[in-house]
């Protein structure tokens, strides 16, 4: 992708340059009023999204129909493939060939890794890639951009420790990635079997940042200004006793939050389990549920932009 | 004790410094299995001067086509190819990794959609070489592993 993003498909964080996130960030910005209903807008009047959830998804699925909703279009779809032709056995080349025909942009959701850019390969109309698989979740990676640039007035240079499950989480590498390109400052967090892999870490070290590995949250949370959790899958453990402990070590609460900077800014993706205790919403740091709501204005211009209705 | 060496062919293709240990993967790019009406040599573990060890193939009556040269070239980068002529070698040239693959390699990531039955064929972007290295269009998951992938 270069420059305007109309017509493009939106499926890895890696198409975008720095400029275009810059860009996305800033029509996301604008949209904030927009979003929260306090202005209306009909910027997508008469536009049809096609919404395909082959898999469950509450934020993400409820917040591109928000978005879409909020700019005057209409969502039509399915948030599970039960009771579609999909359940017939349908291929997705075919759904896709079918919905392109029937909306102006797709938001697809699906179970295989490199689902969305098959579908971009479908359809005429833009692709945005709401996860696949184990692979890219690009509108997340978006949003949480957008809420540490807003949380911290900026991105470059914020020391950002990243936590939880590295090796499997799909946010995680592809935010870190993008953290890269911003010149953050980059700590994993991890118990060794989880890991960020070498792959994403070499990819990081070609944007010349160097980041840190560590198996201890204690020891390198007083110097993070943004702490991002993930979850850590009980199902990653095949003994139940080692997943308690690891879970253990890596839960915020009050206590781990003790030599933190006032200006720590909590994140998390969701859905959370017990990583981040909830007495901790409480505390100023918890930034989780503005997280959740940024994905409305993000998706929002993501929408109005790949379909032209914004450069 | 007699000895028996491996003579030369009259019209054919030899595919010389094969990566030690890849000549059974090559004989299976090319298709030789049951049906061969030609005669097929393989020689493995030989010396070579380039490498320590190597393995020769030499196929009479066939000539390959660019596809099996793109198969060969990813499994054994350093493969030379010599198409005989009349017993002499009209042509010789070292196989060349290409840029990009599509339709002659499966993704090693079983959760990649091209895995599924759409009507897609794979495709890869080379990323490295030597050793060759494969990054796939549609889930991004790179492919070291490229005999066990080939199709």
């Amino acid at each position: 992708m270069s420059g305007s993003l109309k017509g493009s498909d939106i499926v890895s964080i890696r198409d975008f340059s720095r400029e275009q996130i810059e860009r996305v960030l800033e029509v996301a910005e604008k949209m904030v009023p927009i979003a929260r209903g306090d202005e209306k807008s009909s910027l997508l009047e008469g536009r049809i999204l096609g919404s395909l959830f082959y898999e469950p998804s509450t934020r993400t699925r409820l917040s591109f129909e928000a978005a879409m909703t909020r700019l005057g279009g209409r969502t039509l779809g399915f948030d599970e493939p039960r009771g579609s032709s999909v359940a017939k056995g349908e291929t997705l080349a075919d759904t896709i060939r079918m919905v392109d025909a029937y909306s102006d942009v797709i938001v697809l959701r699906h179970t295989q890794e490199g689902a969305a850019r098959l579908a971009g390969h479908f359809a005429e109309k833009p692709v945005i890639n709401a996860g696949d698989g184990a692979g890219q979740h690009p509108t997340q990676t978006l949003l949480d951009l957008f809420t540490i640039r807003k949380e911290k007035g900026g991105i470059d240079g914020n020391h950002i420790v990243i936590v939880g499950d590295l090796k499997y989480g799909r946010t995680v590498h592809s935010l870190s990635e993008a953290l890269s390109m911003f010149g953050a400052e980059l700590t994993f967090v991890a118990p060794p079997t989880l890991q960020m892999p070498q792959e994403h870490i070499k990819h990081i070290e070609t944007r010349g940042i160097r980041p840190k590995i560590s198996n201890s949250l204690e020891e390198v949370i007083a110097e993070a200004d943004v702490l991002y959790v993930t979850r850590i899958q009980k199902e990653r453990f095949p003994d139940p006793a080692e997943y308690r402990k690891v879970a253990g070590a890596f839960t915020i609460d009050r206590e781990m939050l003790r030599d933190a900077s006032d200006n720590l800014v909590i994140m998390h993706p969701l859905p959370r389990v017990s990583e981040i205790d909830p007495e901790v919403d409480l505390t100023p740091h918890a930034r989780y549920f503005d997280q959740a709501f940024n994905g409305v204005p993000v998706r929002m211009a993501l929408l109005s932009m790949v379909l032209g209705g914004i450069e | 004790m007699k000895e028996f060496k491996v003579t030369p062919i009259r019209n054919g293709t030899v595919i010389d410094h094969i990566d030690v240990g890849m000549a059974l993967k090559v004989l299976r790019i090319i298709g030789v299995r049951n049906e061969v009406s030609s005669t097929v040599s393989v020689l493995m573990h030989v010396p070579s001067k380039k490498n320590n060890w190597k393995d020769v193939v030499k196929i009479e009556d066939r000539e390959l086509d660019p596809k099996e040269l793109d198969k060969i070239a990813l499994i054994s980068p350093d493969a030379t190819i010599n198409i005989i002529r009349d017993y002499n070698v009209a042509e010789k040239f070292v196989v060349e990794v290409p840029e990009r693959v599509k339709g002659i390699m499966t993704c090693s990531n079983p959760g990649c959609i091209t895995n599924k039955s759409e009507p897609v064929e794979p495709e890869f972007v080379v990323e490295t070489k030597k050793p060759p290295a494969l990054r796939c269009v549609y889930c991004d998951r790179m492919t070291t592993d490229i005999a066990e992938n080939i199709v």
